[in-house]
């Protein structure tokens, strides 16, 4: 039985080697086009992050004759006033069609009515469904409410009153997130390109040592030799998980390789990629390889073509993505419960291992226990389909 | 040699096996021919106990294909319809991967695997990849794969199906010559010439059912045909009209 199995995996392995294009697409995705995207993504966010950060806000001010010490207080804060002649209705027209970012109207009463300690209208026309000026909108008004603020206690002082008087309270922000913690929001995209590129590893492995042997006419004269089924069957699916955990274990350290040459650091993240933490993340990672491999062969062994396997292949890709979505949309925190749950676990455990956190020995075992043991009982049912008639088609 | 005692089997509502009965014995040739759809392939595969029979039973040198399917196996040697050869393996790791599966190993397996390389004049093709062989040294690299083990009874499913020439007469030269080694040898085809030029015993099948069976000289008898072929077509028809 066990010598059967050994030379089923090593021919599975040797056929599939040899097929350039079983290679290419097993390792393509995770060696090379998920470090790609990654980099990509990460240059585009920090250049934008560094770009919002470092430019000084630029106000297009119409009527700025009226309002002289405003404008001088925008100068000293570092933002560019720049003086313009527009209408309400125009400016609105400009930021609409993005030819203006802000622009600061200042009425005609604005001057007579702040002599006469009225509130004074000033009018600030953004755009707040583009994203991209979003964060330049929110420094305007700051600066604005800085500037009434600066007013309001001038006014308090020559009353002889404590301008302290007018705030009750004295808000401060304690940001209490560490830089790996900021970039591991970030670096969720890992533990997803990791799954990507195991269940894709295994992919044609599953379809050809099942569909594609059935569809060859090679699977009949497979079946008639003396051998058990169930050791057929398992020597595939072992092959198909050797090239799954060869195609994450080559995707991990491309990507410790391709992060030490993105500068997360200039955005105040710091990515925790030791080669420690590349060896920690297989290890949590690694033990979905057998339910991703059974899950494939149970998934081709029920299709009757090549063709047929690939389609319903593409679709059961996304099936171990799907938690993975939930929990980064939703912020899930990882806990023993959630560790019951295969793929999630791992995505929970593997950022947290990013984030530069120890995981509790117990999330691992329940994770790595559970996942395998699933694995173990999909394999079965692939052993059962295997042992049908039916499996000739 | 080969019993099959009333052997029947359905799919849905189709018999496509209805109560068969015939011996194929050592030393012979044996055609099993009909028409497509007749029941030659299940018939072939229930030997081969890749399919189980619904009733009767089947027996390879005294295997019970259902209860003892393993030892079937092991002493079964079949050749399919579709060479079935893994395109990116050598014809030698083809051939090497089913000794090993039939557990040899190591100097048996590589002389076992040599002396039929050179018993079909292989040499030039064995270690080249099955992707670019020709019709005839697949076929010939699949006969050294279902011989590797030196099977005593071997099946072979349409084996002449889409050969030219060549390839056909180089078949029937090398199950002549397993004929003459004491192998116990069926196979199925719906070419009445081809049946005609090789077989010592014909079994005719039409509908699932045995319609007549015997060597060429029996079946002219007891068709009252002249020659085979119309022998064929009579015995097929007749049973078609019941």
């Amino acid at each position: 039985m066990m010598s059967a199995v050994a030379t089923v995996f090593r021919k599975e392995v040797l056929e599939n080697i040899r097929d350039h294009r079983v290679i290419l697409s097993a390792f393509f995705f995770g060696v090379l086009l998920a470090p790609i995207i990654f980099a990509l993504t990460a240059n585009i966010t920090s250049k934008r992050v560094a770009q919002t950060q470092e430019e000084p806000l630029e106000i297009s001010v119409s009527g700025a004759d009226r309002a002289p010490n405003l404008l001088a207080f925008f100068e000293e804060n570092g933002a560019i006033a720049k003086r313009v002649e527009l209408s309400a209705d125009e400016a609105m027209r400009a930021v609409r069609s993005g030819a203006e970012e802000l622009v600061l109207i200042v009425p005609e009463d604005y001057p007579s009515r702040l002599r006469a300690g009225e509130p004074a209208p000033i009018e600030l026309v953004v755009d707040t469904a583009n994203t991209h000026t979003s964060g330049n909108a929110e420094r305007a008004r700051r600066l604005l409410e800085g500037y009434s603020r600066q007013l309001a206690a001038l006014r308090l002082l020559v009353r002889g009153i404590d301008p302290d008087v007018i705030r009750p309270i004295a808000v401060q922000t304690l940001d209490v997130a560490t830089p790996a913690g900021r970039a591991a929001l970030f670096l969720g995209m890992l533990t997803y390109f990791c799954f990507m590129s195991m269940l894709v590893g295994g992919f044609y492995l599953a379809i050809d040592t099942t569909a594609g042997e059935r569809e060859r006419g090679s699977l009949e004269p497979l079946l008639s030799l003396p051998v058990s089924r169930a050791s057929l069957i398992v020597g595939k699916m072992l092959a198909t998980s050797s090239f799954m955990a060869v195609s994450l274990l080559l995707t991990l350290v491309t990507f410790g390789i391709v992060l030490r040459f993105i500068p997360l650091e200039r955005f105040g993240m710091s990515a925790n990629f030791g080669w420690e933490v590349v060896a920690g993340i297989f290890a949590v990672m690694v033990a979905f390889v057998p339910l991703g491999a059974a899950l494939m062969t149970v998934v081709a062994s029920f299709t009757r073509s090549n063709r047929e396997a690939q389609s319903w292949l593409s679709v059961v890709l996304f099936v171990p993505l799907a938690p993975i979505l939930y929990a980064q949309l939703s912020g899930t925190k990882a806990s023993a419960a959630l560790m019951f749950v295969p793929s999630l676990s791992q995505h929970l455990l593997g950022t947290n291992l990013l984030r530069g956190d120890s995981i509790p020995p117990l999330h691992f075992v329940i994770s790595a226990g559970t996942t395998l043991a699933l694995g173990v009982l999909l394999a079965l049912l692939a052993v059962r389909l295997y042992e049908r008639e039916a499996i000739l088609g | 040699m080969i019993v099959v005692e009333n052997v029947s089997r359905s799919f849905g509502p189709v018999r496509a096996v209805d109560d068969i009965s015939f011996v194929a014995n050592d030393g012979r040739i044996t055609g099993l021919l009909g028409h497509n759809g007749a029941g030659k392939s299940t018939t072939l595969r229930i030997l081969s106990t890749v399919l189980r029979a619904d009733s009767g039973r089947a027996l390879v040198d005294g295997h019970d294909c259902a209860r003892d399917s393993l030892a079937v196996r092991r002493s079964l040697g079949v050749l399919p319809h579709a060479s079935g050869l893994y395109a990116t393996l050598t014809g030698r790791e083809n051939i090497r991967y089913y000794g090993r599966l039939h557990g040899m190993r190591g100097a048996p397996l590589e002389s076992a695997i040599e002396e039929l390389v050179e018993r079909l004049g292989l040499g030039a093709v064995v270690d080249r990849r099955a992707k670019g062989y020709s019709q005839g040294e697949r076929l010939k690299v699949a006969l050294a794969r279902a011989l590797i083990h030196r099977p005593r009874t071997v099946i072979l499913d349409e084996p002449t199906n889409g050969l030219d020439v060549n390839a056909v007469r180089m078949l029937r030269e090398l199950l002549r010559e397993l004929r003459a080694s004491g192998r116990c040898i069926l196979f199925s085809s719906h070419v009445m010439q081809e049946v005609a030029a090789l077989c010592d015993h014909i079994v005719i099948i039409s509908g699932g059912r045995v319609v007549v069976s015997g060597t060429p000289g029996e079946i002219l008898e007891h068709t009252g045909a002249t020659d085979l072929e119309e022998a064929f077509v009579r015995a097929a028809d007749a049973e078609r009209a019941e």
